[in-house]
C-alpha cells in the first residue's frame, strides 16, 4: 500500500518539480529533497558564451543592412538557426533529465518573471545566456543581485529598448537628438519589483528611465556584453520614490537595490510565488508567510524558496494548479522517459499547445492562472498532442508510466478506463489527457 | 436451439462466387513479386464481427443481441446483403460494392491462436503471428523472404509509429502526413467521462468537444464526419506511396475506436465510416496498381455474442476479417459457421473460432507475395498444423 509519504513525495515531484522520470521513485524525504536542491546545486549548464551569440547576431544583421551588406544572408541565417536549435535542445534536455527539478522550476519562474521573448527585439540568440548568467546564479541569493544581473544583460537591454534610451541632456542626446525610452524603467517598476500596488507615479518612471540611461551593450567590441555609456547618461542627480540618486552607473545600481528590497516588492513576489506554487487564488496565510520572510531577509530568494517548501498549504492534496503547456509537456516527457532528440517532441508540443519556448507575447510573461490556459480548444489540443505522442510509445510499460506520471494521484476511474482501453496508445492517451495529469 | 440447417455444414462457402474451391491449382502466369502490393489494416480495440457482418439467417442472433440486430436486407436502414446468409453494416457501402464486384471476401468466425481477452496481449500476438509474443512482427519476417535487394524500403508503416507487425530485422519506412491523426470518438467520450468529475475542467472539455462537432457527451452519438477525417487521408497517402514505381510494396495502417463497451451501434458509426471511406481512398490512391493489391483487415479478437448491460459488447473471441483488392478472388463470405446456439458458443459467451487467422495471412504470403514455403514458415513459425488457405487471390 502506498503510505502518506508516497503522497507527499509525489507532491514534491509534481507540485515543486516537473514530475517523476520513468522509473524514478518519489523522494522518501520530500522536504529534505527539495531543500537539498536549494543548498547543493548541481553544476549549471554550459552554453556558448555571449560573445558567440553576439557574433552571430552581428553577422546576421550586417548581412541584412540596406547599405553595404557584408556576408552571406543564407549562411548567417543558417548559423542563427543552428545556434537556436542547440540552445532550445539543451534547455529541454536539462528539464527532461534533471534530478533537481525544483531548481528548474524556480529558474522557469524567474525567467517568466523577467520575461525576455523571441517575439521582439532580436534577442532570441541571447536568451540562453540570459538564463545562464542573469537567472541561475542568483536563484537562492539576494533578489537585488538578480535584478541587477537582469538589468545589465544584453537580452533585457535590447528587449525593453534601453539600448536606445539616451539622456536628453547627455552629450549623445545633444548630438543625435534622441531621448528617453521608458520601456525598461516602467517594466522594472511594474513587473520586476514594486508592481502598481507599490504606488509609484509616472514621474518615478521617467526618473528611473533617466537613472538607467547609458545602461547599454557594447556592440563594437567583443565580448559585446553590458557597457555603461557615460556619453548617453543623463547628467545630474535624480529623485525616485522621494529618494535622491547620484549621477552615474552607481546611481542606477543603488536605485535598483532600493527597488529590489522595497516592501511592495516583497509583497509582489510573495503573491506571485504563492500563486505559482500553491493556488491561482493564493491562500492569504501563505502569502503573508512568504511576504514576512522576504521582508525580514531584504528579499533573499534562498529564504523565500525555503519558506515555500515549509508552507503547509503547498502540501495539501488534491492537485489544483492547472499545468501550463510547458509543465504539462515536460511532465509527460519525463513520465515517458524521453531523452536526446526525443526532447523535440516536447519542444514541439509546447508550440502546439500555444506556449512555445521563450516566446511570451508580452513583457508580463505567460499567465499563471487556469482561466488563461484551460480553454476548450486548449484541452482538445492537449488530447490531440497526447494521442500523437502516445502513438510513438506503443510498447510503453503502462504501469511504470502511470506510476511516474501520477503515482497515488491516478484516480481509480482513470486506471479503469486505461484497463479497458483498446490499445496501449489509447491507454496512454487516457493517462496523459486525464484531468489529474493536467494539474500539479 | 440448433442453428439454421444451412449453417451447420462445415466448410460451406457462401456468396456470389460459385466457382471457388479450396486447393485449386495456383499460379498460371508468373508475375514479378515486386509488382504485388499487400496492405494490412489493424483494427485496434476489437471490432464486433457479429455487428458489422451480421449472420441474419442464424435464428440464434436475435436472442443474443436484439438491440444490436439491424433490419434485414431490403428494409429501411437494413443490412447490405452478402449472398443470403450474412448482411453487411449499411455504412460499408464501398466495401459492399467491392464485394459485389468480386473484389472483397469476408471471413467470419476467425481468430488467432491465442485466447487472451486482453487487448494489449492479443494485439501483440496478432502482430507477432505466434501464440507467444515475439519481438518482431510476421509482416517484417515475411519481408525477409523477398530477394535481398528488394527488402529495404519494401515495407512502410503509415501513421505515427511502427506497429509490432512491421518491426524486425528488415528496415521499414514510416510515413505520417502532418497533423492528421486525432483520437477516435470513443476515446474522446471516455475522456469526457473522466473530466466530468473535475469541477473546473468538465465544462471546458465538453465545450471543446462540442466545438469540434461532437453532438453529445453522454448519448454516444458522435458526429459521423468526425472520424472520417484522418484515416481516409492516411489511406490515400498509403495508396499513393504504394502506387509509385519505386515505392513500398507492403504497408500497414492502424485504425482504433472499435472497443465499444457502451452504446455500440452509435459509437461504431464513426470507425465504420472511416474504414469504408479509407478503403475507397486507398483504392483511389493505388490507381492501376489496385489490380495487383490485396488488403487484409484484421482485429485482435471479436466481442461477446450477447449484448451487455450498456447496449455494448465486451471482449470475446472469434470475429471477422476482410480481404479486399483487385487481386482478391472475392465476392464470397468464407465461413465455417459454428452457429450461435448456446451450446455452440465458446464458453457460453463468444462466437466460436473455426478458422485460424494465420491460415489467411499465410495464404496471402504464399499466393499473393509468392513467397517460398520457408519464408512463410519464418513469418509464422511452429505452425505446421495451420496450412495456408488457398484460392484467396487470383492466380
Amino acid at each position: 500500500m502506498r503510505g502518506c509519504m508516497s503522497v507527499q513525495g509525489q507532491i514534491a515531484a509534481i507540485r515543486f518539480g516537473l514530475g517523476l522520470r520513468l522509473g524514478e521513485s518519489p523522494p522518501a524525504e520530500p522536504r529534505a529533497w527539495l531543500l537539498e536542491q536549494l543548498e547543493k546545486p548541481a553544476p549549471g549548464p554550459e552554453g556558448a558564451p555571449i560573445a558567440d551569440a553576439m557574433a552571430i547576431r552581428i553577422a546576421f544583421q550586417q548581412a541584412r543592412r540596406p547599405r553595404d551588406p557584408v556576408g552571406d544572408r543564407a549562411a548567417t541565417q543558417a548559423a542563427l538557426i543552428d545556434f537556436m536549435q542547440a540552445e532550445i535542445r539543451a534547455q529541454t534536455e536539462r528539464r527532461l533529465t534533471t534530478g533537481q527539478p525544483f531548481r528548474e522550476r524556480l529558474v522557469d519562474f524567474w525567467m517568466n518573471h523577467f520575461t525576455v521573448s523571441r517575439r521582439d527585439g532580436n534577442v532570441s540568440l541571447l536568451i540562453g545566456d540570459f538564463e545562464r548568467r542573469a537567472i541561475r546564479p542568483h536563484l537562492t541569493g539576494p533578489f537585488e543581485a538578480m535584478v541587477l544581473a537582469v538589468a545589465r544583460h544584453p537580452a533585457m537591454l535590447f528587449y525593453l529598448n534601453n539600448t536606445a534610451s539616451v539622456g536628453p541632456d547627455s552629450p549623445a542626446g545633444q548630438r543625435i537628438r534622441r531621448g528617453l525610452n521608458e520601456n525598461l524603467a516602467r517594466e522594472i517598476l511594474e513587473l520586476h519589483t514594486l508592481s502598481p500596488a507599490g504606488g509609484y507615479t509616472q514621474g518615478d518612471v521617467q526618473e528611473l528611465a533617466r537613472i538607467l540611461t547609458g545602461w547599454s551593450v557594447n556592440n563594437a567590441r567583443p565580448p559585446h556584453d553590458f557597457q555603461f555609456r557615460p556619453a548617453a547618461h543623463e547628467p545630474g542627480p535624480k529623485r525616485l520614490l522621494g529618494q535622491r540618486f547620484a549621477e552615474g552607473e552607481a546611481g542606477g545600481e543603488a536605485a535598483l537595490r532600493v527597488l529590489a528590497r522595497h516592501p511592495a516588492t516583497a509583497r509582489h513576489l510573495a503573491v506571485k510565488l504563492a500563486r505559482h506554487f500553491v493556488a491561482d487564488t493564493p491562500p492569504p496565510a501563505a502569502v503573508s508567510a512568504l511576504e514576512r520572510v522576504l521582508r525580514e531577509s531584504d528579499c533573499d530568494l534562498g529564504a523565500a524558496s525555503r519558506a515555500l517548501v515549509q508552507l503547509p498549504e503547498a502540501w495539501d492534496p488534491p492537485l489544483t494548479k492547472f499545468r501550463t503547456p510547458s509543465d504539462y509537456t515536460l511532465a509527460a516527457g519525463r513520465a515517458l522517459g524521453l531523452t536526446g532528440t526525443q526532447g523535440d517532441l516536447v519542444r514541439n508540443g509546447m508550440g502546439q499547445l500555444a506556449q512555445p519556448l521563450w516566446t511570451a507575447p508580452q513583457p508580463n510573461g505567460w499567465p499563471d492562472r487556469a482561466a488563461e490556459w484551460a480553454t476548450p480548444e486548449a484541452l482538445m489540443r492537449r488530447v490531440d498532442w497526447a494521442y500523437r505522442l502516445a502513438g510513438r510509445f506503443a510498447r510503453a510499460d503502462l504501469a511504470a508510466v502511470t506510476e511516474a506520471a501520477l503515482g497515488p494521484f491516478a484516480r481509480a476511474e482513470t486506471v479503469a478506463e486505461m484497463r479497458r482501453a483498446g490499445s496501449t496508445r489509447d491507454a496512454l492517451t487516457l493517462l496523459l489527457a486525464s484531468p489529474e495529469f493536467m494539474h500539479r | 436451439m440448433s442453428p439454421h440447417p444451412s449453417f451447420r455444414r462445415r466448410g460451406l462457402l457462401l456468396g456470389l462466387g460459385a466457382t471457388f474451391a479450396l486447393g485449386r491449382a495456383r499460379l498460371a502466369f508468373a508475375q514479378a513479386p515486386g509488382e504485388r502490393r499487400l496492405v494490412v489494416i489493424l483494427l485496434r480495440g476489437a471490432m464486433d464481427g457479429l455487428f458489422v457482418v451480421q449472420p441474419y439467417a442464424d435464428p440464434g442472433l436475435a436472442a443474443l443481441r436484439a438491440p444490436l440486430v439491424l433490419p434485414e436486407p431490403g428494409r429501411e436502414g437494413g443490412l447490405l446483403d452478402l449472398g443470403g446468409r450474412f448482411g453487411l453494416h449499411p455504412r460499408f457501402s464501398h466495401l459492399h460494392a467491392l464485394f459485389t464486384a468480386g473484389q472483397a471476401s469476408l471471413l467470419h468466425a476467425v481468430a488467432g491462436p491465442y485466447r487472451s481477452r486482453s487487448h494489449f496481449e492479443a494485439q501483440d500476438l496478432l502482430e507477432s503471428g505466434n501464440p507467444q509474443r515475439l519481438t518482431s512482427g510476421w509482416l517484417n519476417r515475411a519481408l525477409q523472404g523477398l530477394p535481398a535487394a528488394q527488402q529495404t524500403g519494401a515495407g512502410m508503416a503509415i501513421g505515427t509509429g511502427v506497429p509490432l507487425l512491421l518491426r524486425g530485422a528488415v528496415p521499414v519506412g514510416s510515413y505520417a502526413p502532418g497533423e492528421v491523426e486525432s483520437p477516435a470518438p470513443d476515446l474522446m467520450y471516455r475522456l469526457a467521462g473522466l473530466h466530468q468529475a473535475d469541477p473546473k475542467l468538465h465544462q471546458a472539455f465538453a465545450e471543446g468537444m462540442r466545438s469540434r462537432g461532437f453532438t453529445s457527451q453522454t448519448l454516444g452519438a458522435p458526429d459521423q464526419d468526425r472520424e472520417r477525417g484522418s484515416f481516409p487521408r492516411l489511406a490515400l497517402a498509403a495508396g499513393k506511396l504504394l502506387a509509385e514505381a519505386r515505392g513500398p510494396r507492403v504497408a500497414a495502417l492502424e485504425l482504433g475506436g472499435w472497443d465499444t463497451h457502451v452504446q455500440q451501434a452509435g459509437r461504431l458509426r464513426g470507425p465504420i465510416a472511416a474504414l469504408d471511406d479509407g478503403l475507397a481512398r486507398l483504392q483511389e490512391g493505388l490507381g492501376e496498381a489496385w489490380a495487383r493489391t490485396a488488403v487484409l483487415v484484421v482485429t485482435e479478437f471479436g466481442r461477446t455474442a450477447r449484448v451487455n448491460g450498456n447496449a455494448g459488447t465486451d471482449h470475446g473471441t472469434a470475429g471477422v476479417a476482410f480481404l479486399v483488392g483487385g487481386a482478391v478472388a472475392g465476392g464470397r463470405v468464407l465461413a465455417d459457421w459454428p452457429g450461435l446456439g448456446t451450446e455452440a458458443l465458446l464458453e457460453n459467451r463468444d462466437l466460436r473460432p473455426t478458422r485460424d487467422l494465420r491460415s489467411l495471412a499465410k495464404g496471402l504470403l504464399r499466393d499473393h507475395l509468392r513467397l517460398p514455403a520457408a519464408a512463410v514458415a519464418r513469418a509464422f513459425p511452429d505452425s505446421p498444423e495451420v496450412p495456408p488457405l488457398g484460392g484467396l487471390v487470383h492466380a
